[in-house]
């Protein structure tokens, strides 16, 4: 490979932050409340959900997540030259959520900022996308942030999984940093697995088309192609990290790909938290940057319907130590939490009508 | 803090005062005031400078809007407290917190949120509230 096509290893993450919103639904009040049969949740390996408070949305969490990885970076944010926000709950049909966190961050005004779309997988597109602008030299650092509260027709089997949370990255120069790129690949097809047209507030969903020609085949050929590329195998790896549209889909696409269930579950939040999306694959990869030692290589594989995956291979430096302890952790948020009933959460998730 | 009903221009320029913290410093008295004022609330100096008070405060007090107006009826209880920072007395929503969890003198954190909606126009208007500092509670290597 040319060195021009492989740019990763000069650039790598400076900061990483996390955030989860305080609130949980336990899945029996989703069992209870639509009748679904007892045992449901658990095809879906999930326990409880995060929830998005009423004051919360895309935006705020993305804030906090970026200030989270801003204080780890330990860098002025007027050195930020590009601010990708990726989501698919955007508060504003028109108009730029990264803006907002741009300015509330004094980011602003000379930087690149906009928010993608490509289902779950936007966020990771920005991050390839500034490896690119890092490695060129066009900029110093980028922010990407992965923020999402996912919808969720009520009643709808998607109601289990979808949830709020958030990720961020500071991505810079390889010297510095705290983990280092090896390589990234990207594969993306036209693949209708996962949708929601204009207007729509619920997205629409092909059931088990989800899995096999959408989930498994994109993350299967990303991770078999870098693997290709840099000459790894799964055996060289710590951890393995993948989208996490539910708590069984990670663990079958590992054990496809030849990970042992050991490595994937240090990085799996979806069962504790839900889907967040955006966030899913690359807060897990936060989580295993909160306790990672120098030297170890985590595979990361977010994906996005529509449908597309990259395929990323990060090796921890020994900056990291000094790190860590610089902002909350995932688990910190965790572990911060209240368990609502169903009335609440259809109040946060703005499911009444109301007229004052 | 607590934000007015303004005109999408009014909030557009009071937005670091809303998103940042923003207060103003006299160069004369070297006191500070929040929110930033044209002229220095103590001397009466126009000398001003601004800075950022992202710091942790203290509740010092607070109280419960149960029966709210219109269309923050939606939002309660809303939860409005006296938060000192360094001296400063700021005038906050506080947020992540049930009434039965408030208390006096608890360490509080600045956070972005949501704080309302223009009906008219559709503007969201976001601002600083407080929360109850995170305290770190996970027990890991590193």
């Amino acid at each position: 490979m040319q060195d021009i096509l492989r740019p990763e290893s000069k650039v790598g993450i400076h900061g990483w932050g996390t955030y989860v919103p305080r609130y949980r639904l336990p899945m029996n009040e989703i069992l209870r409340m639509w009748g679904w049969p007892p045992g449901q949740e658990k095809g879906l390996g999930m326990k409880e959900k995060a929830v998005a408070g009423l004051d919360e949305d895309s935006v705020t969490m993305g804030w906090e997540a970026a200030l989270n990885a801003i204080k780890r970076a330990k860098v002025n944010p007027g050195k930020i030259g590009a601010v990708f926000f990726g989501t698919e709950s955007k508060p504003y049909a028109v108009k730029p959520s990264a803006t907002i966190i741009a300015e509330a961050l004094g980011i602003t005004p000379e930087t690149m900022a906009s928010d993608l779309e490509f289902a779950c997988r936007a966020a990771s597109e920005g991050l390839r996308s500034t490896i690119g602008l890092v490695a060129s030299n066009m900029i110093e650092y980028g922010l990407v942030i992965g923020s999402d509260t996912a919808q969720s027709s009520p009643g709808d089997v998607l109601e289990f999984t979808a949830s709020s949370g958030a990720v961020a990255y500071i991505i810079g120069s390889r010297k510095g940093s705290v983990a280092y790129f090896e390589g990234s690949y990207t594969y993306v097809t036209d693949t209708p697995d996962f949708w929601r047209r204009a207007l729509a507030p619920y997205p629409k969903h092909g059931e088990g088309f989800t899995g096999e020609p959408a989930y498994f085949h994109h993350i299967e050929m990303s991770v078999k192609g870098l693997l290709e590329e840099l000459g790894l195998r799964p055996s060289d790896f710590d951890y393995a990290v993948f989208h996490q549209p539910n708590g069984k889909f990670p663990l079958r696409v590992a054990t496809r790909l030849g990970f042992p269930k050991e490595k994937v579950l240090p990085g799996l939040v979806t069962p504790e938290i839900g889907n967040t999306y955006n966030a899913s694959a690359l807060l897990g990869l936060a989580r295993v940057l909160d306790t990672a030692r120098p030297g170890e290589r985590v595979l990361v594989a977010p994906f996005g319907s529509g449908a597309g995956s990259d395929a990323y291979s990060v090796v921890v430096t020994d900056v990291i130590e000094e790190r860590k302890n610089l902002a909350p952790k995932f688990n910190d948020y965790l572990l911060r939490k209240k368990t609502i009933d169903y009335a609440l959460y259809a109040k946060y998730r703005r499911l009444y009508i109301s007229y004052y | 803090m607590t934000v007015e009903d303004l005109s999408v221009p009014a909030h557009w320029r009071r937005r670091l005062t809303y998103y940042r913290l923003v207060a103003g410093r006299c160069k004369k008295c070297g006191r500070l005031h929040y929110p930033p004022a044209p002229a220095c609330p103590y001397c009466g100096s126009k000398d001003l400078e601004l800075i950022e008070i992202n710091n942790k405060g203290k509740l010092e007090t607070y109280t419960i809007i149960y029966s709210a107006p219109g269309k923050s009826r939606g939002r309660a209880p809303i939860i409005v407290g006296v938060v000192n920072i360094e001296g400063l007395r700021i005038v906050s929503e506080l947020t992540d917190i049930e009434p039965e969890e408030l208390k006096t003198g608890i360490d509080v954190e600045p956070v972005l949120r949501r704080m309302d909606e223009d009906t008219n126009k559709g503007i969201i208007r976001y601002a600083i509230k407080f929360r109850p500092v995170l305290v770190p509670k996970s027990e890991e290597r590193g």
